[in-house]
């Protein structure tokens, strides 16, 4: 597990310093072009990073989950996302207990933030925490927490505040070419010499590119490196909690659901659970800029035959992108010994049926052959459906699922 | 001449690192252990506790289950009598204890009242978080040991634990004699 952290780490730094290259490049351009002075453009860009990131570094989770209005819950209000919270702190071995937080949203949506392990904090959806059962919200959990264990959100913090940075710098330098465009012609018409004009082309060139590439290009490289968290989060929550079937499940939830998240914008995207910016009514699965697309991580988690360790997700990784190139380190995979999936956890009244659509098509198909064969049927609110054979001498039955006595 | 004296330096120096680099390394492996070990007997603790209110709540409802009330509560009294026991003895007993509270379970599901109290609801969530929590901490607790103790039998780090007498750590498993499973629900 620590070799796949510091593994990840060394790779996600160089995608780190390409982002800052990028940065510093774009703010040496700028200011030669500007200010005439390469070297005062890096200082400003440089400086503007240093702030930004400063402020991110301290007051980043508070913006975050003011700006999400999410609120603060103790053990007593919510026991059951409490207490999963607990068990996966258990599992992943962190020192503390992160704060857990609920946002109130319909929409299905959770994420984690935090700068180290130990000033840590959960968000969830009011409307994911309805609809999951136990072994999903743990999952969800799972996934969450191994951002935190991972450090996931430094990173995230780092290159996001980058990533804003390069996109400030470049919208105020379009404003400022389209509307003050005076100002550089002036200095050209007033620099002497066919060279010189020579030299103020090539910068301008080389800017207006840097100014329209340096966005795109940042955002890929920040693009890769969340996807490929997202990756190492599935299958540290597969690890922890020894039931890939159980954020499979979830995350089908989430892919499924068409709401969009009030609070959420491009910035904190990439810090939930799947991206929060689909569009009203599209499926957020079918987005895949910051999240590798959900029916691949789904079909992933679902390919772990038989083991919840990394090498098992490696394996289904590869197996459901046929390539021979895995996602995780291998050091990381060599580390780890077989570790095998536990059962499900025990139904629980009002806990939503995990039902692929193949089962409710099956069933839907054997409640009309059996209305044919005269049987009745009786939904009971937990959601069992119990199907009564022609000739039934009672005129109650016992839900055994959720124990309430339904009428016939 | 100098040249040899340096050349025997920098050897003992570099060797002085691998031995204080496995030292700490196995320190730092001993305490994880340590730690994990405490957080299972903080959730087994946390267990025994909450058996006594669980067994009066079933009480109240199901008068007639008097040889489970009498095994859940014997287990519980053995488990807490073992509690500064080893790992392999304590896994035994716990095991007993989990499979008498997975039968006072099973006896509370043909009460419906019980299963509409909100008081039983609330401790059947704390109870199967304490479950899992024992689970998670086992799990964690055994992926340290296996670390541990591959580092104290691995070269060179062996060399370091038999000098300072690193002892291997013992798995905690919990022997459940009847795995708990899952009621079905026949839809057919």
């Amino acid at each position: 597990m620590w070799e796949q952290i510091k593994s990840n780490q060394i790779r996600s730094a160089a995608l780190v310093a390409a982002i800052a290259v990028l940065l510093l490049l774009l703010g040496y351009f700028l200011g030669l072009y500007f200010i005439g002075n390469g070297i005062g453009g890096l200082l400003i860009a440089f400086i503007v990073w240093a702030i930004m990131s400063l402020i991110a570094y301290y007051q980043g989770d508070s913006i975050l989950l003011s700006l999400s209005r999410a609120k603060k819950i103790g053990p007593d209000d919510y026991p059951r996302l409490y207490n999963v919270v607990e068990e996966m702190k258990i599992a992943s071995g962190l020192e503390k207990v992160p704060d857990v937080y609920i946002i109130d949203d319909p929409a299905l949506n959770a994420f984690a933030t935090g700068r180290d392990p130990s000033r840590a904090s959960v968000a969830i959806t009011s409307g994911l925490l309805q609809k999951l059962n136990r072994d999903e919200l743990q999952g969800v959990i799972g996934h969450e927490i191994s951002h935190v264990k991972n450090r996931d959100v430094l990173l995230m913090a780092i290159c996001s505040v980058m990533l804003g940075t390069i996109v400030i710098l470049a919208w105020y330098a379009s404003r400022f070419l389209l509307f003050g465009g005076m100002a550089g012609s002036r200095r050209s018409s007033s620099s002497s010499g066919n060279s010189a004009g020579m030299v103020q082309i090539v910068i301008l060139a080389v800017g207006l590119i840097l100014m329209i590439l340096a966005p795109i290009l940042a955002q890929l490289i920040y693009y890769a490196i969340s996807r490929k968290r997202e990756y190492l989060a599935d299958a540290s929550s597969a690890l922890y909690t020894r039931y890939p079937e159980g954020l499979a499940s979830a995350l089908e939830k989430l892919g499924a659901s068409t709401q969009q998240l009030k609070s959420a914008n491009q910035a904190t995207a990439p810090m939930y659970i799947i991206n929060p910016l689909h569009k009203e009514g599209i499926k957020a699965s079918d987005l895949t800029s910051t999240h590798p697309p959900i029916s691949e991580r789904v079909r992933i988690l679902r390919a772990m035959a038989g083991g919840a360790s990394f090498s098992e997700y490696e394996k289904a990784y590869r197996q459901v992108h046929s390539s021979g190139k895995g996602i995780l380190s291998t050091a990381a995979i060599a580390g780890a010994g077989a570790v095998s999936v536990r059962s499900a956890s025990l139904a629980e009244p009002g806990g939503v049926e995990l039902t692929s659509e193949k089962v409710a098509r099956t069933r839907e198909v054997s409640d009309v052959m059996l209305r044919l064969n005269k049987y009745r049927t009786v939904d009971c609110t937990c959601g069992a459906k119990w199907k009564i054979p022609p000739g039934f001498p009672d005129d109650s039955i016992l839900c055994t699922r959720c124990g309430r006595r339904l009428k016939i | 001449m100098q040249f040899w004296v340096w050349i025997i330096i920098a050897i003992v120096v570099i060797f002085l690192a691998i031995l204080a680099g496995n030292y700490n390394g196995l320190v730092g492996l001993r305490n994880q252990l340590k730690n994990a070990w405490a957080q299972i007997d903080v959730q087994l603790k946390r267990r025994h506790d909450l058996i006594p209110n669980l067994v009066e709540t079933v009480k109240g409802y199901a008068k007639h289950e008097r040889e489970t009330f009498e095994m859940v509560t014997n287990a519980r009294n053995l488990a807490q009598k073992a509690s500064s026991a080893g790992a392999a003895e304590r896994g035994k007993v716990e095991g007993e204890l989990s499979m008498a509270l997975g039968r006072l379970l099973a006896v509370a599901e043909a009460y419906p009242e019980l299963k509409a109290n909100q008081n039983f609801l609330a401790l059947q969530e704390e109870l199967t978080s304490t479950e899992n929590k024992i689970s998670f901490s086992r799990q964690f607790y055994n992926d340290s040991a296996l670390k541990y103790n591959n580092k104290t039998q691995m070269f060179p780090s062996n060399i370091i634990a038999g000098m300072f007498s690193f002892k291997a750590g013992e798995f905690f498993e919990v022997t459940v004699p009847e795995q708990r499973e899952a009621p079905k629900v026949s839809f057919t």
